[in-house]
Order: C-alpha cells, then structure tokens, then sequence
C-alpha cells in the first residue's frame, strides 16, 4: 500500500489542533487508529458483546471465535509454535508484571540475580525490583555507552551462576535503537538463562520471529501497534509458562475449584484470570494486518526521516540527541534531545501551539535520565503515516520555538 | 489598582490575543522579566511539587502584606508564576487566602495545558493560598 493512501485511514489526521493540521509525534507512547480497528472495536461492542469462555449462546461464541481468532493472528504475527503460547493482558506493562511475578514466583529465590539494561522503561525496573525485595534478589545492570548502545563486553561477567534471568528491551523508549537481543539470547541460553524481550517499540518497527530469535518472553502493548488500547500480548515458551504459578486467580483460570484446593486451567488461559478485553482483543487482528500491509515502505521511509532529522540535529550544536543514528544498532524514527537554554517542558507547550505533538520529561526511565546527566528530555516519535514534510515542519519549528525561547 | 482590577486587566492583556504562540510568547516574556530570586532561597521546603518543571515560591510578610518572589528552571512556568505574583504579591493574607483564584481559568492556559501541567498550575495556586493562610 502507498504511504499517502495508509494516512487517509487514519481518521485523527484530519483533526486540527488549536486551527493547525496536527502533526502527530508521539508514536511511542502510542499510535493513532486507523478505520479497521474503529470499525472492529464498535462492532464487538455494537452486535458482538457477550461474555467470552463462558457462555453456549449465539453471542458468546461468536464472542469467544473472534478472541480465539486474535490469538492465532497474534502468534502467527510473531511465528510462535502454537496459540497457547499467547497471553493476553490489559497491555506491555500487565505483561511485563505478569512474567516478573509468575517467573519470579516459580524460579527466584533470595540471592538470586536478573540482569536489567540500564535502557530500560520503568514497566521493566519496577516489577522486577518489586519481585527482588519480595524474594530477597538482586538486580544487576548492563550499561550503556555515551552513544546509546548497551556495552556487551560487559555481558560476560554479568552472566553469573545466580543469574535467573535476563530481561532487555528490543528498542529503548528513549535511545530508539536496536538492541543486538539475538547476542543477548547466545550468551545467556549458552549458560541456560532465559531471557525475556520488551517488544513495546520493537515490534513496531520490525519482524519479530521468536522461534528464529529463540527468545524465552516477548511482551507489548497492543496500542502501539494500531490496536484498541487495554490489550497486550506475553509471549512465552511452553515449557516455560507451564512451570509457573498463575500471577492472579478468577474465574476461567481453572479447571477445578474445591475448598480443600484448585487446580488450574491449562495454558494461557490460566494467566487470563477474569474477563478480558473482548471488545479490544479483537481489534489485533486489522491492527496486525495494518503493520503487516505498509511495512516494506515505511522501513524506507523511516530510513530518510532518520537521516533527515538526524542531520538537521548534527547541524546545530546547542542540539544533544541521545541514542546515535550511525551506531551497530538500526535507529527507528525516534529522536530524544535536549536543546541547549532551551528547556524541554517548554518547548514542548511550545510545539503543542504549532500543532506538532511530541513528548517532555523523563519518558518513563529516569535511571537513563541520571546515567546522562539529565532532567528530562523532548522526544519526537515518528510512525508510518508520517511524511518527510512533517518531518521538516517538525524541525522549522523547534527553531522558532528555541528562539522564542532565547535570553 | 485592587485585587479585581489585577485581575481584570490581566484578563484584559490575554483577549488580546487571538494567536496562541502570542499568547505564549507574552508569558515568555513575563517570566524573562521576573526579577532575579536569590540562589540561597532554592531550597527544597520552597521547591512546588507536581510540577514537570522546579519552581520555588517564597513568601514574606512586610507591614501587614504579604510578598512574593519565584523561579522556575522553564520559562512558561516562570512567567504563569509571574503572572501570579503580579496580582498576588502585595496583598494582605486575608485577601490572597479568601481568593477563589478562578481567574485563571479565563485565560484559557489551565484547559490548554497538559494534565501534569494544569497540576502544576494547580500545585502553585495551592502552595500561594497555603502561604497566605499560615497564622
């Protein structure tokens, strides 16, 4: 599909914001919806709204198949080996939860370490250190470089006998580049620890086969990708999520209840505890099949916003970008920097009033704040439906904002 | 000029404008011509919480009134904090703590400005009254 005929199904692009065409930045906190996923949503809640599992009427079942459906579009999206590897959760941060406190449950004890990116979201940290001080664990951090990169020659000596498990980011939230996850696996899996992947940006941006990466976990959310907001996917491997205790119980998560104990249903349906997200579950399907349709031209045209905004920051030294476009890993359209005398709050409100929407402040991993000696920074995040104009709009008015802003 | 005169004008000043970046561009200007707060009086007991930006508030009392100086390290901040103390500063007590501040919805920055950021305005309203009413 061309990229001009992908931005008209996008009805938000047509909206203007305080008279201006909106120029929406802000991919990485979330992406826009095109009509397909509207249309699904206000179909399961129009005509298809019924309790899954549960129910033998007309409308649970119909109801129940267009879950079912999602579940097996989802897995062959990411090539997992069978349906049952796929849990759905309320997002990438109830999947990142899930994994922390299941896995952790079932495989942590106190002395034990897991091994964190310093690049990580806080939907990464904190369920991670809320499991460590339950267990008595401990975190260990892989650094990043100046430039944005994890430093592997670290990983070796970080890999140590305590070490349970190793959880990374395909793609920082705030660098915008790709993490080199297949050496990660390598070395963990070569001293048998598994390792577990944020996909939040990476599967936007890229394929993802978790059976050629031979990733342990993969998480995201499913309204970065087109999809209804309040759906998320945890991928794992079978012989993984067989051994671990369900995070939370309900109904549908069982296969017996009695007061002298339960037993639990089989895999995923003993981590969907309670009803899920019937009416937005659905909406995965058009979403992936958006993604899938634009994503030979949006690689190209992501490459040339990448080398347009990049050189247009390297042209003016007050501009400090963090995560480098000429590094080992690919650099997504997705540029953190802080300007200068220039604060990032107000060239955020700034921006906001010429129609372009970008985000300010810690962008949810303040340890990766501190590691570069900063308060907070301003991040433009680009997706498919953004044109190189945009891009040059976006950049004619950083300028005017920072001047506005000069002493 | 009294407290409603301040306010009024101020409100005045803002229907002027029909362009935001204007409107921006004119509290921009405030905050640059704040009057310099002195680094010692930074401190963490002045720093307003729930603010993407800092901004420290001090309050003095002289003859009966009470005085008001502020920083902030984002120019926007500083001039809405200016705009505030331009009207506020000065008062008697009674009269900032009795103010029900809804002025400041006339002049369209609260709905236009983000969540954490109308809470920023929100935290600086409440830490002025919370100054004025000690005592």
């Amino acid at each position: 599909m061309k990229l001009e005929d992908f931005r008209k199904e996008f009805p938000q692009l047509e909206q203007k914001v305080y008279g201006k065409p909106l120029v929406y930045l802000d991919n990485a906190a979330s992406s826009l919806r095109p009509r397909s996923v509207i249309e699904k949503w206000r179909e399961m809640s129009e005509i298809k709204n019924a309790n899954i599992y549960r129910a033998n009427h007309f409308t649970a079942v119909q109801a129940t198949s267009e879950v079912e459906s999602a579940r097996e579009t989802v897995r062959a999206f990411l090539n997992a080996a069978e349906p049952g590897e796929i849990i759905f959760t309320s997002g990438d941060t109830a999947a990142l939860n899930l994994l922390a406190s299941s896995f952790g449950e079932s495989f942590i004890k106190e002395g034990d370490e897991v091994l964190l990116s310093e690049a990580e979201h806080h939907s990464v940290i904190v369920p991670w250190q809320m499991l460590c001080q339950r267990k008595g664990a401990v975190i260990r951090v892989l650094p990043v470089d100046d430039r944005g990169e994890l430093v592997l020659d670290k990983l070796p000596e970080l890999l140590g006998e305590r070490t349970k498990i190793v959880c990374v980011t395909h793609v920082s939230n705030v660098l915008g580049i790709f993490n080199p996850i297949e050496e990660i696996i390598r070395q963990a899996h070569s001293r048998g620890i598994p390792v577990a992947i944020d996909g939040a940006q990476g599967i936007v941006h890229s394929e993802v086969d978790v059976q050629a990466l031979d990733c342990d976990f993969y998480a995201f959310s499913g309204h970065k990708i087109y999809a209804a907001p309040g759906t998320g996917v945890l991928y794992g491997k079978r012989r993984w999520l067989e051994k671990m205790v369900p995070w939370q119980g309900g109904g549908e998560m069982i296969s017996s209840v009695k007061w002298s104990g339960t037993t639990y249903a089989d895999i995923p349906f003993r981590f969907e505890a309670g009803t899920p997200n019937f009416a937005g579950i659905p909406t995965l399907v058009p979403a992936v099949g958006t993604a899938l349709e634009v994503r030979k031209e949006s690689r190209f045209q992501e490459d040339r916003i990448v080398e347009y905004v990049s050189s247009a920051f390297r042209e003016d030294r007050r501009i400090r970008m963090f995560g480098a476009a000429d590094g080992n890993g690919r650099k997504i359209p997705l540029f953190s920097f802080t300007v200068e005398g220039a604060h990032h709050e107000d060239l955020s409100i700034l921006l906001d009033k010429m129609g372009i929407a970008v985000r300010s402040g810690q962008l949810c991993a303040e340890p990766l704040m501190d590691r570069y000696g900063v308060t907070g920074m301003l991040r433009a995040s680009f997706g498919a439906y953004n044109t190189l104009q945009e891009a040059e709009y976006f950049i004619k008015g950083l300028q005017r904002a920072v001047k506005m802003l000069e002493q | 000029m009294n407290l409603q005169e301040a306010k009024a004008e101020v409100i005045e000043t803002f229907s002027m404008f029909d362009d935001w970046l204007d409107k921006y561009e004119y509290i921009i200007e405030l905050g640059k011509n704040l009057p310099e707060f002195p680094e010692e009086l930074k401190t963490e007991d002045r720093l307003i919480k729930g603010c993407q930006s800092r901004v420290w508030l001090d309050a003095r009392r002289e003859d009966g009134k009470i005085i008001f100086s502020a920083d902030s390290d984002a120019l926007i901040t500083k001039g809405i904090i200016s705009l505030l103390i331009g009207v506020y500063s000065g008062r008697t007590p009674s009269e900032v703590a009795g103010d029900d501040f809804a002025f400041i919805e006339r002049l369209g920055l609260r709905e236009n400005l983000s969540p954490t950021r109308a809470n920023g305005l929100a935290s600086m309203i409440q830490t002025i009254k919370k100054l004025s009413s000690n005592e």
